[in-house]
């Protein structure tokens, strides 16, 4: 679900005194931390994956969903010999688990990236980190997405 | 038509690490939204983005649903040589798109 | 908050002879200042209370989306259209010379037609007289991109107050601004004069001004006109919308320039 227009349903409970409405969000069922574990598992395996050396960043209050400024650095000295292989992306409660995923080598300098990405919900994003030497790294963070308050509906 | 803006330094210093911004138009249509007769939309997205200096590979980004509409995607590379630095983009329904900036390294 | 603000929580938290006290107080308090008039040194774009990353796409150009819009307008600019087989360079030439301040007076009174033309009608009047080409449907890319282009040539300049014989046009457009309207009786005003940076739902109102426009809303993933805004603000009143392209919108649009005069245009802007 990556598209909050129009597979949320909206609950009006009154225009208050301000003239404010309310909405309650009731998502279709998506991806789950437990599909966010299984999605990740497949891409590392049975790797151990440490926290620490990357750094996710994202306003911690989305304004909204549909566009969300990401961006990401890992510590590395990026040698020919030890430098940062890919960047993972995963969330919890998109429709699906996976983000994406940037590969790099030793030619990038640095590991400093940034998207945009889609949030259907407040939820944990979590990325990972796979250097050289095969070691995993990670960085969880979590994510409160507003939603528009006036919906547009289908167009 | 204008599908792509990319950004990279027209000169560098040679062993400088440089910053390269991309913009490209697609709507990225994720696969899970009713369209207005209620069927799902089907999925239409990059999958794939790479980025080659010279020829070698630099960056290479594998894209799914989460990636927001008319994605916009910045890394860094080390200006080593002067050259050309190439893009290519694909994804669903035979999506392709190139481009190519150069570089002059000093 | 102002008397305005003030009172309107009051009657709506007063039984109803306190309201009809609260009625008089307000004709009071809101005598000198009609009830539409946010105080000029109040004013805020809604890039003031936009948060850091979205401004931050909107500060630069190569991050903005709506540049793949405006290079698609530039290309338009040129290009032959219509029987005439005329461009808008044609007799246009350099849009950054002939279309600057342009956006930021319009909607303007055509007198030819007789009515006042937002830059869209101003453009599918130029391509239907000019060009002999059919007019663009509203919401159409080459359209958003046309009116972003001319918008552009505009940024950073302050929105010039209409000028007199457009005075009816405003009017009528605070007319629907402050008219009650749809399933939840709410008027345009009722949000954006009286309640803006309080919160709707999770996000903030804002003042409602027409000076990024069109521009890329994150909520629609793409450039829409400020008639497309518009139209959505109806539809979250459970209002019935007009007909884009109508003359309500056109009042409305008339009547936001007036009440954003002296505002910096930002077209084309990014907002939430």
């Amino acid at each position: 679900m990556t598209d909050i227009n129009t597979t949320r349903r909206e609950l009006l409970i009154g225009a208050g005194a301000s003239g404010a409405t309310m909405l309650f969000a009731v998502r279709p069922a998506g991806a789950t931390p437990e599909a966010m574990k299984t999605a990740i598992r497949k891409v590392i395996g049975e790797a151990k994956v440490s926290t620490g050396r990357i750094k996710l960043d994202i306003p911690p209050l989305v304004e909204n969903g549909n566009t969300v400024a990401m961006s990401l650095t890992v510590e590395s000295p990026m040698t020919a010999k030890d430098y940062v292989k890919g960047v993972h992306i995963f969330n919890e409660r998109n429709p699906q688990p996976n983000v994406v995923t940037f590969h790099l080598g030793p030619r990038a300098g640095k590991a400093d990236i940034s998207a945009r990405i889609r949030l259907s919900d407040s939820q944990n994003v979590i990325g990972i980190a796979e250097m050289s030497d095969g070691s995993f790294w990670s960085h969880e963070i979590s994510v409160i997405v507003t939603l528009a308050a006036c919906l547009e509906g289908t167009n | 038509m204008a599908r792509v803006l990319i950004n990279v330094p027209a000169t560098a210093k040679r062993g400088s690490v440089i910053q390269i911004k991309t913009l490209i138009s697609h709507v990225m249509e994720p696969g899970f939204r009713p369209g207005p007769d209620g069927k799902i939309i089907p999925r239409d997205i990059i999958t794939l983005m790479t980025c080659k200096y010279n020829g070698e590979e630099v960056f290479r980004a594998d894209m799914f649903p989460a990636v927001a509409a008319n994605p916009f995607v910045t890394f860094h590379t080390i200006a080593t040589e002067s050259g050309k630095l190439e893009f290519a983009w694909t994804g669903d329904n035979g999506f392709t798109e190139t481009a190519s900036a150069n570089i002059t390294v000093e | 908050m102002t008397a305005a603000r003030r009172i309107f929580h009051i009657l709506h938290a007063a039984s109803l002879p306190a309201c009809a006290a609260a009625i008089c107080i307000l004709s009071l308090a809101a005598a000198p200042l009609r009830a539409g008039d946010i105080p000029l040194n109040q004013r805020q774009s809604g890039y003031d209370t936009m948060g850091r990353d979205t401004r931050a796409m909107q500060d630069d150009d190569t991050a903005n989306p709506a540049t793949l819009w405006l290079l698609d307008g530039e290309a338009l600019w040129s290009k032959k259209e219509g029987a005439a087989g005329k461009a808008c360079a044609d007799c246009h030439t350099d849009a950054a010379t002939s279309m600057k301040g342009v956006a930021a007076r319009y909607p303007a009174f055509n007198t030819k037609q007789n009515k006042p033309l937002d830059i869209e009608g101003r453009i599918n009047n130029c391509r239907t007289e000019h060009q002999q080409a059919q007019p663009l449907p509203f919401e159409n890319k080459d359209l958003l991109a046309l009116t972003a282009y001319v918008a552009r040539q505009s940024r950073g300049m302050a929105i010039a107050p209409p000028p007199e014989n457009m005075q009816p046009v405003v009017d009528q457009g605070r007319a629907i601004f402050e008219k009650r309207q749809g399933q939840l009786n709410l008027s345009c005003a009722q949000c954006h004069d009286d309640n803006w940076g309080r919160k709707l739902a999770g996000s903030a109102i804002p003042q409602g001004h027409p000076n990024g426009y069109p521009l890329y809303r994150l909520e629609w993933q793409s450039v829409g006109s400020l008639q497309r805004r518009l139209r959505n603000c109806l539809i979250g009143m459970r209002a019935e919308g007009y007909a884009l392209g109508s003359p309500e919108y056109v009042a409305l649009e008339a009547f936001l320039m007036w009440r954003a005069r002296g505002m910096k245009m930002e077209s084309p802007a990014v907002r939430p």
